[in-house]
């Protein structure tokens, strides 16, 4: 099956700065992948080379099987640029309109109300952009970037203005992605969001990948804890199958076992672990 | 074409919306309506007063000739500048801003959004110079009855000079932020203006070097051209001394320029807007 996003070799340099230098990456259809990596790492360069708004200094990127950047790349791409405004004075259902009309969908009011839906913005179509607060523009965002239901979606820090709510909206907006066979590379930098709904997580940091793997993979064990009654023991070598004997041992000794908890690494952990370990 | 004309309604709409136009309308009605104070009190003037010049003056003609002379450079100029502030970050401005990038991944050709943008705003600067230029004209022909040799070539001079002003907008737009662009801009125009009072300089003195810089920077910027060729329409009929004086013009001078300057200013205007989408489609955004 030909691959939502396919990056082979992608470089991108700015005079003497390396944004990326030689990235391989690839979303299937349906998956989910993290992109994860501090400030300035080259995400975004990333991002803007696969919905055509970067030309790559080297190197291949090509959207369901063609060329990014290309008419029909970008006709299969959805994207929400981290820094984006849509003009004030237009009004929610004019800017998915005139979207619509771009991106040559035949969706009509019925896409456009649905789409609304899916972010938590119903009823809200006539109400002008410049009203709207942060969070519902980007709602908004969201929204304009699942028209014409794109084989890709580019989501560049989609959550960063929203509140706790929000994030669940989207959250479930992205598993309903995930189900339509739809490939989404979000870029952000809440861990726990990706932790949470990604099924891939790619750190890259100064232009390289440093590592990927699923989240599960990339977390290392934390060892046991145990509340007694001589107080709260840490185990941090023991792992989830030591626990009976660990609770047996320590009864046996007299102690009384209040509670044990299995430690697991976060993603927080692993990616201090790939990018401050390898900075620092 | 279906893409561009989407672009050029929204950025209409964008203009209706954000009131631009009806600031416009609203300061050129005080402009309009202080032209009609001026032009019916310098013909009551002239009604009052008798000859005495020493050469044969057709002061009625003069006044008239003068008069119109001025609402053309002030219908150019307003047009400039509507035609400046409607394009100066067509791109890098909106792309710094983050309004271009959502339009720009769509699957729209980036000449298309720039000509959606040219589009919008030349009717928008052309229709209003025109407009302009023609209430002038009648306010003239009320206040004095003066009706100048041609109303056709002047008004189709501002429409083109004003469509070619958007092209250099936009291209500057490509490589220039938004306030850079738009002191660019009002540059280029300050200096085919100056060009054009240097050339009149030039003809007076009989300085042939400074008539002929005049002339070919007038090509090189052909809004100019166009201008100096709509006031020659506008007085061409006027004969003697008189011809003479209007024909200098205190706005610049008037000149018979070829019929060249038409398609020359349509090409012009392509080969700007040609290497403003070379330059937008090697930009970054």
């Amino acid at each position: 099956m030909t691959a939502a996003l396919s990056a082979r070799g992608l470089s991108k340099r700015y005079g003497t700065t390396t944004a990326l230098d030689a990235v391989d990456l690839e979303v299937a259809p349906g998956e989910l992948v993290g992109l994860l990596g501090p400030n300035g790492a080259g995400k975004s360069t990333l991002v803007k080379i696969a919905c055509g708004l970067v030309r790559p200094t080297a190197g291949q990127a090509h959207v369901a099987g063609a060329a990014a950047g290309s008419r029909a790349a970008r006709a299969s791409t959805g994207y929400l640029a981290e820094l984006f405004r849509f003009p004030g004075w237009a009004r929610a259902d004019e800017v998915l309109a005139l979207h619509q009309r771009l991106a040559r969908s035949d969706g009509g009011a019925a896409e456009r109300e649905a789409l609304l839906a899916r972010v938590g913005l119903s009823g809200e179509g006539g109400r002008r952009v410049e009203t709207m607060s942060k969070g519902m523009q980007q709602r908004l965002g969201i929204a304009q970037a699942l028209i014409g239901a794109p084989r890709l979606v580019l989501l560049d820090e989609p959550t960063s203005a929203l509140d706790p709510g929000g994030r669940r909206t989207v959250r479930d907006l992205l598993v309903g992605l995930r189900e339509q066979g739809v490939g989404v590379l979000l870029n952000s930098h809440l861990l726990s969001e990706i932790e949470l709904v990604c099924d891939r997580v790619v750190i890259i940091d100064g232009g390289r990948v440093v590592t990927e793997g699923r989240p599960q993979d990339l977390t290392a064990p934390g060892g046991v804890e145990v509340e007694t009654s001589d107080g709260l023991r840490r185990l941090p070598d023991a792992r989830r199958e030591d626990v009976p004997r660990i609770v047996r041992e320590l009864v046996d000794g007299g102690a009384e076992v209040y509670g044990v908890r299995v430690v697991t690494g976060t993603l927080e952990d692993a990616y201090l672990a790939a990018v401050v370990g390898r900075d620092g | 074409m279906s893409d561009a004309l989407a672009i050029a309604g929204h950025s209409l709409r964008e203009a209706v919306r954000r009131r631009v136009l009806l600031v416009v309308a609203l300061l050129t009605a005080v402009f309009l309506g202080l032209y009609a104070l001026a032009a019916f009190e310098v013909f009551e003037s002239l009604e009052q007063t008798s000859g005495g010049a020493i050469v044969p003056i057709d002061e009625r003609a003069l006044a008239g000739g003068t008069l119109l002379g001025l609402a053309m450079f002030v219908a150019l100029f307003l047009g400039v500048v509507l035609a400046v502030f409607l394009t100066l970050g067509a791109v890098r401005g909106d792309a710094d801003r983050g309004l271009l990038q959502p339009l720009v991944v769509r699957p729209v050709g980036r000449t298309t959004l720039l000509v959606g943008r040219l589009l919008a705003a030349s009717a928008v600067c052309a229709l209003y110079v025109i407009a302009v230029f023609l209430l002038a004209a009648l306010i003239t022909r009320a206040a004095g009855d003066f009706t100048p040799a041609s109303l056709v070539v002047p008004a189709a001079g501002l429409a083109l000079g004003v469509v070619t002003v958007v092209a250099v907008s936009l291209l500057g737009s490509t490589v220039l932020g938004t306030t850079a662009n738009g002191i660019a801009i009002f540059m280029v125009f300050a200096a085919g203006l100056a060009a054009g009072l240097l050339g009149q300089i030039g003809d007076a003195l009989e300085v042939g070097a400074l008539s002929t810089a005049s002339s070919i920077i007038s090509w090189i910027v052909p809004f100019e051209a166009l201008y100096q060729n709509g006031l020659h329409a506008l007085t061409s009929d006027i004969g003697g001394a008189t011809g003479v004086i209007v024909q200098l013009g205190p706005f610049g001078g008037a000149s018979d320029v070829s019929a060249a300057i038409w398609p020359w200013a349509v090409a012009w205007s392509a080969i700007v807007l040609a290497l403003a989408a070379l330059a937008f489609s090697r930009r970054d955004l």
